[in-house]
């Protein structure tokens, strides 16, 4: 504790220093002792960053705790064991990475304090974490102001780009475009059928299917209902469905009320087998708690599943199970998640430097060939170039990829024609 | 909005919609007994009755999963050995919590309500530590999942008509308990005078103690029947808590018949709102109506008294 | 004639050392950052406040404070977020000049009730006003019916669920779950900035010693000693002809008021409101800062909101997964234990002490500080 306020007081000093003279470039003005033994750190860490020569520190930002400690755990842990493997492989700019993990508790303000702490106290050269929009929302004016680096691992509404967030998941239209497209051309769908959770990102997503199956599929959305966060009575929506008769039914319904949410679908007869339903909600990780029985079917549009049968997929889903136990499953994010360390690394060695404006600036084009989902590309615009893939659901909480999109999709936070 | 529909179509519609909504009436009143008892009878406002409710469900998860790895044979009927194991588990918890917390408490019952939510969060914790901070998914045996065919357009669900039947077997259980029996008696002698029930020789700690588990070891059932249609993790107890109290409150606490009176209103209301507006605003438009109801009739529907 | 001067003396030496904590010793010993989390924290101290004055001395439990909290949040973040969405700001919108999330849910121009936030005079107003309004219609509807105690509880929760939802579910006009983020500037001051942080924490602390001198007055005041009478026998305040309702609503309505202003100083240290402050959860743990600390003094409840905090934001940093057994702990031992919180142990075990250190006459200990008898809500039928 001591340690910590002491180091608070000198950021503090530090800080006033640095605004007196914000005019000089940074480069010149840090009076950092430089060690003579370890030129390095000096040259690759100018702005006073936790790194030492043998050291680099990092900060993972989940919720352990709370509603959200359920969907936020996976990405903890792909998190860590990225990190351990980097550390195994000899570390960035021969550093090795060393994790701060800071509780957010599943509230937003929590969430943005911490990230400050990170930032301001820790000085952590790169943020892995957040998960819902509310929690990034809260983090990203505090990221920018302390110009920090934050990896973000779900896939999102889109509508953001920062220079300090790279988006590890897929945004909104490079998630649903491929496959409604998919369900329309497979399954001769003209009639959607949207029901999701009450936010932000089942409304922009589902305002994003609305205009593409309007003005590109020429079909008809035939219901579009909202349940606050955490409903468990879905009867009246299942109703409704089997009023209008949808050739699809197209969710995105979130955290435990998807667990309700198709257990009773299931009770009222609607038939998962014979009636189209396309999710882009439920990973692996989700189906843990519905229950394979219950959701066996239904198809899922996202980037990844636990399933995929590439070399890199066959490496990382034994790691991630010896590391986590037996029983743990990938979904989506967590691989996404995964992803976040290998590019901040990837980023770094190509900068040559761990600062966050050379890191930035030097994200585009970044390859990350190992990924466990095949390969990955970061974009101008600090989302990921990845494929979309549709997985049907089977009785043992797996998918079965069924379909893929043949090339890289690009990422569009702010699509033209969908706002 | 129903023009494009037949006749036989808005008939089974309704029908369904009817069946929805008397499946959240069951989910309310399974949810509200435990706590008529506890609040209407002792006035203890026991903020962990959520808590109390997912215990049940992680016993009926754990249940599950041992037919399944030791009596599989026997699966089929594990569900109603899990509904038993639920009301031990949560009723013996009930009567640890009501020896160690409540009993000290019975002179402040706004105090009650603080040191429960305390304890909330301790079993909250306590879940995420032993289950894991993931929801669990109790599997069901085959004969519960599915729904019966009525005509192409009805289908009645076998769960919701077992949650049901459950619902009407324990209201009529503890109607019995509370009005029939001895013990029921003495409760009711507790509640009206503690002191002169004393005298006459009830022992009244006893009866505390056993009226509390009573009202736990219910709510441990309901979380059972949950496991059927909702979801088990940590914190799925806190999303109950508030319908709860108001059915139990809009109800007229004292009353079992004005619990059930307001968990059919309330439920009614609310599937009927959902069928016309989303699901969010008509889960507001019931709480403001019932909130509305109860500013201006206090003592809600079913009431001895007129309270403070 | 002592009992009606405005602080006595054991308060006011509390009170100055209260000062001279926030104003003093803790800008000197904590970085800018620390500093920054006690402003947060401090904004629960006027709910915590808000509490003493209708729970403590009134009895009214009211499990409803964080939709007062909100509300005021909100009314300031709805200023601050007009000012943040000028048209340069936001020109990569669809309709620029519109706070961002209205774009995101295709509302094209700003709603009317939104159109008056343009004026901080008015926000000023509002964020007193509107929730002293909606306390008074609320508590009107209940007190003048005679509803006390638990019921009163359980409905301001309800209130509580009922704004959550609505505030979540109206997106296009609140932020919905993400709440109202990213607040730059007041009246073109940047608010986010180190310099400005230690600004506002002054100003923040500066009202806080408002609020307390209006607690203190209403304590001293006849008023306040019908407040306590309502509450330990309401029934013979009724019968002695005075109107027990409009005193309820009185304190209700400053409770709100205190919470309001907390809520508004929340939205300009931490730059953002979001819909978690409005809920069931958050409303009860401001009860239990109050709890804790003392629901009957004011100074207790300062300084149990700051303990709490502390602890809550100190222990989930080092052991996220166990705080919440030590928390849930903290409250019952304090319910069970010490029902007049962290300053009924300082007058019934510790100020005694100190008083026997000092002088050898023997004196009335403690008074002032917190009365005697355990209070709770309801009294006993």
């Amino acid at each position: 504790m001591s340690d910590d306020k002491k180091q608070g007081l000198q950021s503090a000093f530090r800080r006033k220093l640095l605004m007196g003279m914000a005019a000089i470039p940074a480069l010149t003005m840090l009076p950092r002792p430089s060690f003579a033994e370890a030129p390095a750190t000096s040259a690759i860490n100018t702005t006073g960053l936790a790194v030492t020569d043998t050291e680099v520190t990092v900060g993972i930002l989940h919720s352990a705790t709370g509603t959200m400690a359920i969907s936020e755990t996976g990405s903890i842990e792909s998190e860590k064991l990225a990190i351990a493997q980097i550390n195994e492989a000899g570390g960035v700019l021969g550093r090795k990475i060393k994790i701060i993990q800071e509780d957010g508790a599943s509230d937003w303000p929590t969430f943005a304090e911490k990230a400050k702490k990170l930032l301001v106290n820790d000085k952590v050269a790169a943020i892995m974490g957040c998960w819902t929009s509310a929690s990034r929302k809260a983090v990203l004016p505090v990221v920018e102001q302390y110009n920090g680096m934050l990896y973000y691992p779900t896939f999102y509404e889109g509508l953001e780009q920062s220079k300090n967030v790279i988006y590890t998941g897929q945004e909104a239209t490079q998630q649903i475009l491929a496959g409604l497209n998919w369900v329309a051309k497979e399954k001769g769908a003209k009639s959607f059928f949207f029901v999701g959770s009450d936010y932000i990102w089942p409304r922009t997503s589902n305002k994003i299917a609305r205009k593409h199956v309007e003005n590109v599929l020429k079909g008809k959305v035939v219901g579009e209902e909202y349940y606050p966060l955490g409903n468990t009575q879905f009867n009246s929506v299942i109703n409704k469905i089997k009023l209008t008769k949808p050739d699809v039914i197209f969710t995105d319904v979130v955290g435990g009320s998807n667990v309700a949410f198709y257990k009773q679908l299931k009770a009222a007869g609607i038939d998962l087998s014979k009636q189209t339903l396309l999710t882009i909600s439920v990973t692996e990780d989700e189906i843990d708690g519905i229950g394979g029985e219950n959701i066996a079917g239904a198809y899922a549009c996202m980037k990844y599943f636990q399933s995929l049968d590439n070399p890199n997929n066959k490496l990382f889903v034994p790691a991630f199970k010896k590391m986590w136990g037996e029983k743990t499953v990938i979904g989506d994010v967590t691989q996404a998640a995964y992803l976040g360390p290998w590019l901040w690394k990837l980023t770094a060695e190509k900068a040559g430097s761990f600062d966050v404006d050379k890191i930035a600036a030097a994200s585009p084009g970044i390859e990350f060939k190992g990924a466990p989902e095949g390969y990955v590309r970061i974009h101008e615009n600090h989302h990921l170039w990845s494929k979309t893939r549709v997985g049907r659901a089977k009785l043992d909480g797996q998918f079965e990829l069924v379909f893929e999109t043949a090339d890289l999709v690009e990422p569009d936070p702010f699509p033209k024609g969908y706002q | 909005m129903f023009g494009d529909y037949s006749i036989g179509d808005l008939g089974s519609i309704f029908v369904m919609q009817g069946f929805a909504g008397l499946i959240l009436f069951s989910v309310y009143v399974l949810m509200a007994l435990g706590l008529a008892i506890i609040f209407g009878q002792m006035g203890v406002i026991n903020m962990a009755h959520g808590e109390f409710m997912i215990l049940g469900a992680y016993v009926t998860w754990m249940t599950s999963n041992f037919f399944q790895a030791y009596l599989p044979g026997l699966f089929a009927g594990y569900f109603f050995l899990a509904m038993i194991l639920a009301f031990i588990a949560s009723g013996a918890l009930g009567m640890l919590v009501e020896w160690a917390l409540i009993r000290h408490l019975y002179k402040r019952p706004l105090d009650t309500l603080l040191a429960t939510w305390g304890l909330s969060l301790i079993l909250q914790q306590a879940y995420r530590s032993i289950f894991g901070a993931r929801e669990v998914g109790v599997e069901l045996p085959q004969w519960m999942l599915g729904s019966l065919h009525v005509s192409d357009s009805i289908e009645v669900p076998i769960n919701g008509i077992f949650v049901m039947a459950l619902t009407v077997l324990i209201t009529i259980a503890v109607a019995y308990v509370m009005y029939l029996s001895r013990w029921g008696r003495q409760v009711r002698a507790v509640v009206q005078n503690r002191i002169m029930a004393g005298a006459v020789g009830i022992n009244t700690e006893k009866v505390d103690r056993y009226t509390f588990a009573l009202g736990c070891g219910i709510a441990g059932v309901a979380g059972s029947a949950f496991t059927m249609i909702g979801s088990t993790g940590p914190t799925s107890g806190q999303l109950y808590i508030v319908d709860t109290f108001l059915v139990v409150v809009f109800g007229g606490a004292a009353s079992l018949l004005g619990t059930i009176a307001s968990a059919f209103s309330i439920s009614q209301t609310q599937s009927t709102l959902e069928f016309f507006l989303s699901g969010s605003m008509a889960k507001v438009l019931t709480l403001l109506a019932v909130v509305g109801i109860l500013m201006l009739r206090p003592q809600g529907l079913f009431a001895l008294k007129v309270r403070k | 004639m002592t009992e009606n001067r405005f602080v006595n003396r054991s308060e006011l030496i509390g009170i100055l050392l209260l000062a001279a904590f926030l104003v003093v010793i803790l800008p000197l010993c904590l970085d800018v950052f620390r500093l920054n989390l006690v402003a947060k924290y401090l904004t629960y101290a006027f709910v915590a406040l808000g509490l003493v004055v209708c729970w403590g001395y009134c009895g009214i439990l009211s499990l409803g404070q964080g939709v007062f909290f909100g509300l005021g949040g909100y009314c300031m973040a709805m200023f601050l977020k007009l000012e943040a969405s000028s048209v340069e700001n936001t020109k990569i919108q669809s309709t620029p000049g519109i706070p961002d999330f209205m774009d995101w849910n295709q509302i094209t121009a700003l709603p009317a009730f939104w159109q008056p936030f343009h004026s901080l005079t008015f926000t000023v107003f509002a964020i007193i006003l509107v929730p002293g309004l909606f306390a008074f219609i609320i508590g009107a509807a209940m007190f003048k019916r005679r509803v006390g105690g638990t019921y009163f509880a359980i409905i301001t929760q309800a209130v509580a669920a009922i704004l959550t939802i609505l505030i979540v579910g109206q997106q296009g006009y609140t932020g919905g779950i993400n709440g109202m983020t990213d607040l730059r500037t007041l009246k073109g001051w940047d608010i986010r900035p180190d310099h400005a942080k230690i600004v506002l924490y002054f100003f923040e602390v500066g009202l806080l010693f408002v609020c307390i001198f209006i607690a203190q007055f209403i304590r001293h005041s006849k008023l306040g000693r019908i407040l306590v009478a309502m509450r330990e026998k309401e029934d013979r305040v009724r019968f002695s002809g005075y109107s027990v309702a409009n005193f309820k609503i009185f304190a209700f309505c400053v409770a709100a008021m205190f919470a309001a202003v907390g809520g508004a100083m929340f939205a300009l240290n931490v730059g953002f409101m979001s819909p978690s402050f409005v809920g069931i959860v958050p409303s009860i743990e401001m009860v239990i800062y109050t709890a804790v600390g003392g629901r009957l003094s004011i100074l207790g409840a300062i300084c149990g909101t700051l303990l709490v905090n502390f602890a809550k934001t100190s222990l989930s940093e080092s052991f996220p997964e166990l705080w919440l057994f030590g928390l849930g702990g903290l409250f019952i031992t304090v319910v069970l234990a010490f029902p007049n919180g962290l300053a009924g142990i300082w007058t019934d075990y510790v100020a005694p002490r100190i008083a026997g250190l000092f002088t050898s006459r023997k004196s009335k200990s403690g008074d002032g500080w917190a009365e005697k008898p355990v209070a709770d809500g309801a009294p006993a039928e």
